[in-house]
């Protein structure tokens, strides 16, 4: 503001308030305005922090502990560098079942929920007039309400033994993987139906029309229109829906029977067993598998359309 | 590109250096106190209290069933308590420090005095003391060289539970859960306690039944020993439906039918308004815990602590507490306090005979518990770890 351009001779010839000027002469802002990394600094530096402090710390401090070991009488964790923890995850046979098990869960949760959001949300975005899709948008947040424990708890009890599921006469897996993907199918619909309906309502109804009268029929209009449009909503519902399961232990100690997964492996050894390095390195599996897949994903190009 | 890549490179590292000493700063020994006090002081005015189900009871899940508010009028301390449903949840729980007092079976007992989580205690302090049957009173896993570390509060068995209908006749071994046989008939409704201490009850059954392996006690197994109880377990998982550490998981679970054949405890049972379901002691006798009051090391209403450590002692409060819970009481004169006259009689109060058929909890270390120095015994870690892959 300190050089002198057309517009601000003109103004100052029109006002002479030297109060009015005051602020523009103002030192800290020319700095400022001179110092474009120093804005910069000053504006990133609080979320910076924060992103660092809580995000890349915290994931540092796990690889580090993972790479520490324990005592097993007194449960002190033991400083010395060692592999012996990868070592253990790479040669027991348990740990590659329950990772392949926890994907396995984790992608039947995903097909499940995004088959059942696709109709769901082209319904509230296409079909439903405006005053039933904010009651559909309203009932789709509803469960989200509603805690965690309670809702997987409540499906304890519609699958036990003479429970709900039985008497409606559709009758129950009992516990078990089956009721785990049920389960956590149900909890993580809302994350999946959100994105693909905010997805859907920017396609423009005009483009259906226009690939309607070049003579496209509705499944070709869904096939070659629409879902191109919707992979970048797909993919995050389909990603939340994933990554949510990959790292739940909770549904499938309440309903699992005795099946356990990657999230069990790292409650037990952190909070049970108290081997809080080996509890490290399993949890170092999800992220792997996530980065993984994460990088796969971006192979296709799709990420850039998010 | 180059500039950035370093520049990266040097903000991890020094990332990774900030960490490393933040955790390592973390590690350091705070305020731990492990010698025992001298004499007692003045009252804090609370007291919290880490416990299993039904030791600390304040009326508020029943009633009827409080012994906590005569204390806290008696001493002014404000009783505040959790329960834990395995020790080695315990473990973690009183490692925060949060905890002033600590009931503690034997598996958990010898770690917390290993990392320096225990205060000794001066029995001099708790004059209740003395009532303790002798038997129970400086044993191996509440007294480590000559120094003691805890007043005994009861002690019981693990029981076999099991819903009559599902059975011809009332089941008397546990076989029930570990012969093939028998798991065929309750497929996918037999139940385990969820802890690697639960190998133990796996060896108790091989030691009675298959003595070529030499089994002389539940918690010292050589390596050959611990693939025999793994393999029985692994054979068990094909015919569990779930395993239990949350005692309100199990409770449901034999309500509804879920379950209808398991490891339990006598609490659990109390609690079930299924009048089919039914417990028994099995004829190998069974693994069983001898419960510990113990004092935090980080303990900072010590006071308070010894008041209430005296006063659990109490015939009347230990007559209280053992009986809900259903085990033996820990002394002559809270046999004579209970309300069912024949309470110590049917869990065999000061039977010395009979305490011997119980392996109470122990935890399983490299030297051999039973005495043998041949061999190298599996230590509780690497029951951890065969707990893992027993569950699969």
């Amino acid at each position: 503001m300190a050089t002198s351009t057309p517009a601000a001779d003109g103004r100052t010839g029109r006002t002479t308030d030297p109060a009015l000027r005051a602020p523009v002469a103002r030192p800290g802002s020319r700095l400022l305005h001179r110092l474009v990394w120093l804005r910069l600094g000053l504006l990133l530096s609080a979320p910076l922090a924060w992103m660092l402090l809580i995000y890349v710390v915290a994931l540092a401090a796990l690889l580090i502990t993972s790479l520490w070991s324990v005592d097993s009488l007194s449960s002190e964790i033991d400083r010395t560098w060692t592999l012996d923890n990868f070592r253990t995850l790479v040669e027991n046979q348990v740990y590659r079942d329950v990772t392949v098990r926890t994907i396995g869960v984790a992608l039947a949760v995903t097909v499940i929920d995004v088959a059942i959001a696709l109709p769901i949300a082209f319904y509230m975005a296409k079909v439903a007039s405006p005053r039933l899709r904010r009651m559909l948008v309203v009932a789709v947040l509803t469960p989200l309400w509603a805690s965690y424990l309670v809702k997987v708890f409540a499906w304890r009890v519609v699958l036990s033994e003479g429970g709900p599921a039985e008497w409606s006469g559709l009758g129950s897996p009992g516990y078990g993987l089956t009721a785990v993907v049920i389960t956590q199918a149900y909890i993580w619909l809302p994350y999946v139906i959100l994105p693909v309906f905010a997805a859907l309502e920017r396609v423009p109804d005009s483009l259906l029309e226009a690939a309607g009268d070049l003579g496209a029929n509705s499944g070709m209009v869904l096939r070659s229109v629409v879902l191109p449009l919707l992979v970048p909503g797909i993919l995050a519902g389909g990603i939340f829906a994933f990554s949510l399961t990959m790292g739940d232990y909770i549904t499938v100690n309440i309903v699992g029977g005795a099946n356990q997964m990657l999230g069990n492996l790292v409650f037990v050894n952190a909070g049970a067993a108290n081997n809080l390095p080996l509890a490290a390195a399993i949890a170092m599996i999800p992220i792997v598998v996530m980065v993984v897949l994460l990088a796969a994903i971006r192979r296709t190009g799709a990420l850039e359309n998010l | 590109m180059k500039p950035t890549h370093w520049r990266g490179r040097v903000t991890m590292a020094c990332l990774s250096v900030l960490a490393v000493s933040v955790l390592a700063g973390c590690g350091s020994d705070e305020d731990k106190e492990t010698d025992a006090v001298e004499e007692l002081g003045e009252m804090e005015g609370q007291v919290s209290i880490l416990a299993w189900p039904g030791y600390v009871e304040d009326g508020s899940n029943d009633p009827k069933v409080d012994w906590v508010t005569a204390f806290e009028k008696d001493t002014g301390c404000e009783v505040t308590s959790k329960v834990y449903g395995t020790s080695d949840e315990a473990l973690n729980l009183a490692k925060t420090g949060d905890y002033d007092v600590i009931a503690a079976s034997g598996d958990l007992s010898l770690r917390l005095i290993a990392s320096d989580e225990a205060q000794e205690v001066n029995t001099d302090l708790v004059p209740n003391y003395e009532n303790v049957f002798d038997f129970l009173k400086d044993s191996e896993w509440n007294t480590v060289d000559g120094v003691n570390y805890g007043v005994p509060h009861g002690y019981g068995a693990n029981l076999l539970m099991y819903n009559e209908k599902n059975f011809d006749s009332a089941p008397t071994s546990w076989g029930a859960v570990f012969d093939t046989e028998e798991l065929e008939r309750n497929k996918g409704k037999v139940t385990a306690y969820d802890s690697p201490i639960y190998i133990a009850d796996a060896a108790l059954y091989l030691m009675k039944t298959q003595p070529d392996l030499g089994i002389e006690n539940p918690y010292a197994l050589d390596e050959e020993q611990l693939d025999a109880a793994v393999a029985l377990l692994k054979e068990q998982r094909k015919y569990v439906g779930e395993y239990w550490s949350d005692y309100l998981k199990e409770i449901q679970a034999f309500e509804t039918g879920d379950s209808v054949v398991g490891t339990t405890w006598q609490v659990i049972k109390n609690n079930i308004k299924n009048a089919d379901v039914q417990v028994t002691l099995p004829t190998e006798g069974a693994t069983a815990w001898n419960d510990t009051w113990m004092l935090s090391s980080q303990s900072e209403n010590p006071n308070c602590a010894y008041a209430w450590m005296d006063y659990i002692l109490t015939p009347k409060a230990n007559a209280q507490a053992t009986e809900y819970f259903g085990e033996a009481p820990n002394s002559p004169a809270a046999c004579e306090e209970t309300a069912d006259p024949n309470h110590c009689e049917t869990f065999h109060a000061g039977d010395e005979e009979y305490a011997e058929q119980l392996w109470f909890w122990r935890t399983p270390i490299k030297e051999c518990l039973d005495g043998r120095t041949d061999v190298e015994c599996t230590d509780y870690a690497q029951w951890t770890q065969a707990w893992t892959e027993i569950k699969g």
